[in-house]
């Protein structure tokens, strides 16, 4: 056991060392656990942020002006004017607005007659995210707006009950507090994958494992000092990324436990680096090993709850996403950093990657040795 | 041509260093032409560097350098040369294609040189012939033996006719009747071809002896030069070895004497070794016969054979790494067993190719061995210092293999085998490329462990003076053993005068062909040989054509190879495409909410329903208090909350306008923003709802109605928005992936040398590279497209030409983004990683693909304007979506094929055309 465990750090030492003569595979990881993470937290929005709007004004009337000036930052851009109906194929052929609005001749005198006109809202439904909150947003404030404008002239009814909602955790539903922890799980989980499979891959195509399988080394201990390497290295990438950027730069309120969040993260790289060495086994080189590690990681990145919430996916493959172990983590890490939830909470996402995790690494340990060996013939 | 006093290269005080390694010191010296020239002297001397240096593949750094009267340090003049000059890199074939036949490798070689189909032939069956390797003709090269290739590696030196062949050790680790023919056909092509200079580095002693003149060299300077028998009178001995020895300084030669093997003892016990007609078969190629083996304990046993006669394929089988097909095998009288740690420990096993970490220094490689071996940890030091000393590796403890000579690096690998002190050695071809004081020492260790320890040795070799020294020997050939007994024993029984005569002999024996191969060969060469052609103008277009058509035609014979690479390029995309048009939806449905109802009236159980009965809501076990509110918002169990107040219903009647409470979980942001509109949405239903029960009438809650029109996308699905995005997705990742690791894997596996080496232009290079994963890339585009038309039902509402423009423009730009990735990147793991972070976030995020890119800030636009992704979207989303074409699209056509060339501009600027 104790040399097993000797083995096992040696080997890992090893890792390390390939990693310190690899600069440019270290600058890599620094960028996607740095400059990755805040590009893409403080670039995109899933909330109604910067939305470009235009209006085609019919009416040309002080109503038709005050809803024009309603739309204002930070969710949306200034109001452009479209002078015609006509323009507005091309302008949103080329993608320039995502709503155009038109309201028509008469329109205000048409309000202020009761004759309830219409405004007509187009919205460019190509962009899924923007366009179902972004129609909420534009008709909120467009109701907002001529109800305002018609207590003003007459006795206004204001609603019978007052809604007043609240947002936990993220009291601004800031969408870069969401995208910058959901892009690190999204990079753990593929610097995870591929990190420790092409290890083993390399070992293969250098004939360097041909010469460990004769030594009194068992794969098992070559796979886990692949593992401990690997996951030491995103596990100090993961951490110095929430410190410094999540928290520092970016000024994220982390309500739960990092502690806690790199104990599970952790397990999640166990299990993920388990999947990365199963793979490995059933590609022959590094070529092939990149083409199907692909898929693995898009799936993860996608399906397991950071990009499409897991609600609007269709059962069966909400099911089957139960297998990925980042489906799990991404539940966790939410759950730990978000809402700051405690071991209690969390202990059956821990355990399903636990579980996943050992099955993984037995999988990739009954395979290991065979298509080592075989590799060499 | 020239004369023999002219010179076709030169040296003058050149000055060669790898990082804080000297390797020239100073040294200048001429090439005589049209001649044979050897250089000599021991590992790691600078012999490889001088031959790189000619041969233009490494950069000059001090001092001048001329080869076929030029300056080899301009790049103009080499370019001009190259054609003319042939090198073939030291190591078993490293600038091999291993899944390549034979006969295509040399193939590739001739169609670089832009040779006719008719030419190529004959100049291929030719050289395959003098080789005996028509026979393997078909065989990929990774599958022959190291000898083969090395064979092999000189057909494609010499495909080309040209003045100046380089070679670097050729005939390391090449059996002996090979090493005749070799020289043989040396002497032929010089025959035919007068004039051509020749520039061998050999660590064979005897094949020095034929050269016309020798350059023997020591740490980086030349020691000595002349004739062999000039060297020889100079050193005053009878043969070249021992002078070799003698013109070494001093120190080096301390300790070096004549070897003497002193009578084994016999050792009682088990045998170390037993094998009973052990056999391997590689589908119906029988690689080892039915071989029978027996080795005692302390026996120094010999095996040797002609290359890939099994020798390596029988040890690997005594190791454990083979499992044999039929037969059996047994050490120290245990059945071999993978699993037998025990016995492993007991083994010291070196394979013929370096299998060290490249990536740990001299001294960690002992390090870690001597650990996993579990040397004691108060044995490692001592045990690590006494490797460095005995194998002369202490002046290179800290330098990285990689940096080293064949011979230093072999070395490395003895010290490894031995540095446990195992029961048993199983060396294969363990002193191949090491210089003779080396090998010398290294027997010297062998016979003492043998002698001393009773360590039983087992090792293959192609030098006949250390089969000399076995005790017994087995000579094998095309997988059976022929004959196995004392060195004297096989001498005397065939009646040779040496070892040597009777090795040769016993393999002219067994191969009967032998003879009329030969005989084929002579009358090969003795035709009268067609002229051959013109050349064309190395920078005419056709001649470019021509190479980057031979670059691309063996990039996709390899592809072809490679059947489990094409169907992942072709299948993964698929998988995927479906996969996320399944899962990504942004219809988000069954929002789990739970009420904390504080009024239980009538018309809280009204509001309640009003939820209930909503489609986009799934309710949950009712809330009990504030502080429950925050537990299941916490555990993730809801994701809104909803506080009914204490006598809402009242108070609502009354008109006194009560306030309900909504709790969203904002840790999911577009969640929440999306629940918080449902939450509106229903309240506003509940609410007309309220008016009509009350007033009998909806009331007038707006002044103006809002009509949606929703563009593209009438019906409001995902799959419609998701499909031309994943389209893009798919395509830029698996094109870039496909390319990214093209030119890293070649440094890697030591193909590139092959770039170094040729006459070809770096964009020609990468344009051959690039040409077949396109052509991937536009199947997998024609794949994804059906499945999105005919499975999916999206209409191709635009232009489909322009969307195929599009996307072969794309193709075009994501392989010559991998191959930027490819050159700039130093290991494979680094490709396969750069490649999927670097294309992933702005694919996703900066490319309209998921969110939408007027909304972009920052950075953010900055990448996503400055990354293809970006405009094919708008074309995969203008034709399917928007019905455009050409017409409308046509600037990002533009701007792709822009990416296109700036892309492979960096690749071409970024790729070297030398080592350093």
């Amino acid at each position: 056991m104790k040399r097993s465990l000797e083995h096992v750090y040696r080997l890992g030492i090893k890792e390390l060392y390939s990693l310190r003569h690899d600069p440019v595979l270290v600058l890599l990881i620094l960028y996607t656990f740095t400059l990755a993470i805040y590009t893409v937290a403080t670039g995109v929005r899933t909330e109604v942020r910067n939305a470009s709007i235009a209006v085609v004004d019919e009416d040309g009337s002080d109503l038709s002006r005050r809803i024009r000036d309603a739309f204002i930052p930070p969710y949306f851009k200034p109001a452009a004017v479209l002078p015609s109906v006509k323009d507005i194929d091309a302008a949103m052929d080329a993608g320039t607005y995502s709503f155009v609005l038109v309201i028509p001749v008469r329109f205000q005198a048409d309000v202020v007659a009761g004759r309830r006109p219409t405004l007509q809202l187009n919205v460019d439904a190509t962009a899924m995210t923007l366009a179902g909150n972004g129609t909420l947003y534009v008709t909120n404030i467009l109701q907002n707006e001529l109800a305002d404008y018609v207590s003003r002239s007459e006795e206004g009814s204001s609603l019978p009950v007052k809604l007043s909602v609240r947002s936990k955790f993220n009291p601004n539903l800031e969408s870069s507090w969401f995208m910058a922890v959901m892009q690190i799980v999204s990079n753990i989980t593929m610097l995870s994958l591929i990190l420790s499979g092409a290890a083993v891959i390399r070992e293969r195509e250098h004939g360097t494992i041909e010469h460990l399988l004769v030594m009194p080394v068992t794969p098992a201990e070559i796979m886990l000092s692949k593992i401990w390497a690997s996951g030491l290295v995103i596990v100090a990438a993961a951490l110095l990324s929430i410190t410094l950027v999540v928290k520092g730069m970016l000024g994220v309120t982390i309500n739960g436990s990092i502690t806690l969040f790199i104990f599970g993260a952790a397990i999640f790289l166990f299990a993920m680096c388990s999947l990365g060495i199963a793979l490995a086994t059933f590609a022959r080189s590094m070529p092939q090993f990149g083409l199907l590690a692909i898929p693995f990681f898009v799936v993860m990145n996608m399906l397991s709850g950071g990009v499409t919430p897991q609600e609007s996916m269709p059962d069966a493959l909400r099911y089957i996403m139960q297998i990925a172990p980042s489906t799990h983590f991404t539940s966790f890490s939410q759950a730990v950093l978000y809402r700051g939830a405690g071991l209690d909470v969390v202990w059956p996402q821990l355990a399903a990657m636990t579980v996943i995790g050992v099955v993984l690494f037995l999988v990739a340990g009954w395979r290991f040795r065979g298509t080592m060996a075989a590799a060499q013939g | 041509m020239t004369d023999g006093d002219h010179a076709v290269a030169e040296l003058k005080g050149v000055t060669h260093r790898y990082g804080q390694t000297l390797a020239l010191d100073d040294v200048s010296l001429v090439i005589p032409a049209g001649r044979m020239v050897g250089l000599i002297g021991p590992d790691g001397v600078g012999k490889s560097t001088v031959q790189a240096l000619i041969a233009g593949v490494r950069k000059v750094q001090t001092g001048r350098v001329t080869a076929l009267g030029g300056d080899m340090a301009i790049a103009a003049h080499r370019d001009g040369v190259c054609a003319r000059i042939a090198y073939m890199p030291q190591g078993l074939g490293r600038n091999l294609y291993p899944t390549l036949s034979v006969y295509e490798n040399v193939d590739f070689f001739g169609r670089l040189f832009a040779q006719s189909e008719e030419e190529r032939r004959w100049r291929i069956v030719d050289l395959l012939q003098s080789t005996q390797l028509e026979k393997f003709a078909n065989r990929p090269a990774g599958k022959l033996s190291g000898g083969m290739k090395q064979k092999l590696a000189l057909c494609c030196a010499l495909i080309h006719d040209p003045d100046l062949l380089v070679l670097d050790e050729p005939t390391t680790g090449v059996d002996p009747l090979s090493r005749k023919r070799f020289w043989e056909l040396i002497e032929r092509i010089r025959a035919r071809r007068k004039g051509m200079s020749v520039l061998t580095a050999t660590a064979y002693m005897e094949e020095a002896e034929g050269f016309q003149s020798l350059i023997a060299m020591d740490d980086g300077r030349v020691i000595a030069t002349g004739t062999a028998s000039e060297l020889k009178q100079l050193a005053g001995c009878d043969t070249l070895e021992e002078a070799f020895v003698a013109l070494l300084p001093e120190e080096k030669r301390i300790g070096h004497r004549k070897l003497h093997v002193p009578p084994r003892v016999h050792h009682d016990g088990a045998l170390a070794i037993e094998a009973n007609d052990l056999t391997k078969k590689f589908g119906d190629f029988t690689a080892v016969d039915r071989v029978t083996i027996s080795i005692e304990r302390g026996e120094i046993f010999g095996f040797l054979g002609s290359n890939g006669c099994g020798k390596s394929t029988t040890m690997k089988m005594l190791t454990g790494l083979l499992p044999p097909t039929s037969g059996s095998a047994s050490l120290f009288g245990k059945p071999i067993n993978a699993q037998d740690i025990d016995t492993r420990r007991r083994v010291g096993y070196m394979s013929q190719s370096f299998s060290l970490y490249s990536e740990l220094s001299v001294r960690q490689n002992l390090e870690l061995h001597a650990r996993l071996f579990q040397v004691p940890a108060d044995a490692v030091q001592p045990r690590v210092d006494e490797m460095l000393v005995r194998f002369g590796l202490g002046d290179v403890a800290d330098a990285m293999p990689d940096a080293l000579s064949l011979g230093m690096r072999q070395r490395l690998q003895l010290a490894v085998a031995v540095i446990h002190r195992p029961d048993m050695l199983i060396l294969d071809e363990p002193t191949s490329g090491v210089d003779p004081v080396a090998r010398d020492s290294f027997w010297e260790l062998l016979i003492e462990l043998s002698r001393k320890d009773g360590v039983t040795i087992f090792i293959s070799t192609h030098f006949i003076n250390e089969a000399e020294r076995c005790d017994r020997i087995s000579l094998m050939h095309a997988g059976r053993i022929l004959a196995m007994g004392e060195p004297d024993a096989l001498r005397e029984a065939r009646g040779a005068a040496t070892l040597s005569d009777a090795f040769i002999d016993y393999l002219e024996e067994a191969d009967g062909r032998q003879d009329a191969e030969d005989a084929a060969a002579e009358k090969a060469l003795a035709q009268p040989e067609p002229e051959p052609e013109t050349k064309g103008d190395p920078l005419g277009l056709k001649v470019r054509l021509a190479r980057i058509w031979a670059f691309a035609r063996r990039e996709t014979l390899e592809l072809i190879r490679d059947p489990i690479r094409i169907a992942f390029a072709i299948i993964g995309p698929v998988v995927l495409l479906l996969t996320m048009a399944y899962g990504i939806s942004f219809d988000l449905e069954n929002v789990r909410y739970a009420v904390l109802d504080r009024d239980q009236s009538q018309e809280s159980a009204i509001l309640g329903e009003a939820f209930s009965a909503s489609r986009y809501f799934s309710e949950q076990k009712k809330l009990t208090s504030e502080a429950d509110i925050d537990a299941r918002l916490r555990s993730g169990d809801i994701k809104v909350a909803i506080g009914v107040p204490p006598e809402f219903g009242r108070n609502l009647l009354r008109g006194y306008t009560p306030e309900i409470g909504v709790w969203l979980d904002g840790s999911d942001t577009f969640r929440a923003e999306t629940a918080r509109g449902y939450v509106q949405g229903v309240i506003n239903n509940y609410l007309e709802d309220l008016s009509r029960r009350e007033t009998g009438s909806v009331p007038n809650l707006s002044p103006a109605d809002v009509e949606v029109r929703f563009r593209y996308n009438q019906a409001f699905l995902s799959i419609y928005a998701i499909s031309p995005g994943v389209l893009m997705m798919l395509m830029l990742m698996f094109c870039t992936m496909l390319t990214a690791l093209g030119i890293v894997r070649e440094k890697e596996m030591g193909s590139i040398i092959n770039l170094y080496a040729a006459p070809v232009s770096k964009l020609e290079f990468l344009l051959g590279k690039q040409l077949p994963y396109i052509g991937i890339g536009m199947v997998s585009f024609a794949v994804l497209t059906a499945i999105i038309v005919f499975v999916f039902g999206v209409a191709v509402k635009g232009s489909l030409l322009a969307l195929a423009t599009g996307a072969l423009l794309l193709a075009g730009a994501a392989t010559a983004f991998g191959l930027v990735i490819s050159t700039f990147v130093r290991s494979q793991i680094a490709a396969i990683f750069g490649s999927a972070i670097i294309v992933m976030v702005p694919t996703v995020n900066f490319s309209g693909m998921m969110y939408p890119v007027s909304a972009l800030e920052g950075n953010a636009k900055v990448i996503g304007t400055l990354f293809p992704a970006l405009y094919f979207q708008r074309i995969s989303s203008g034709v399917f979506n928007k019905g455009l074409g050409f017409a409308e699209l046509y600037r990002n056509h533009l701007v792709l094929a822009l990416f296109c060339a700036v892309f492979l501009t960096a690749a071409v600027l970024l790729l070297r055309k030398q080592e350093a």
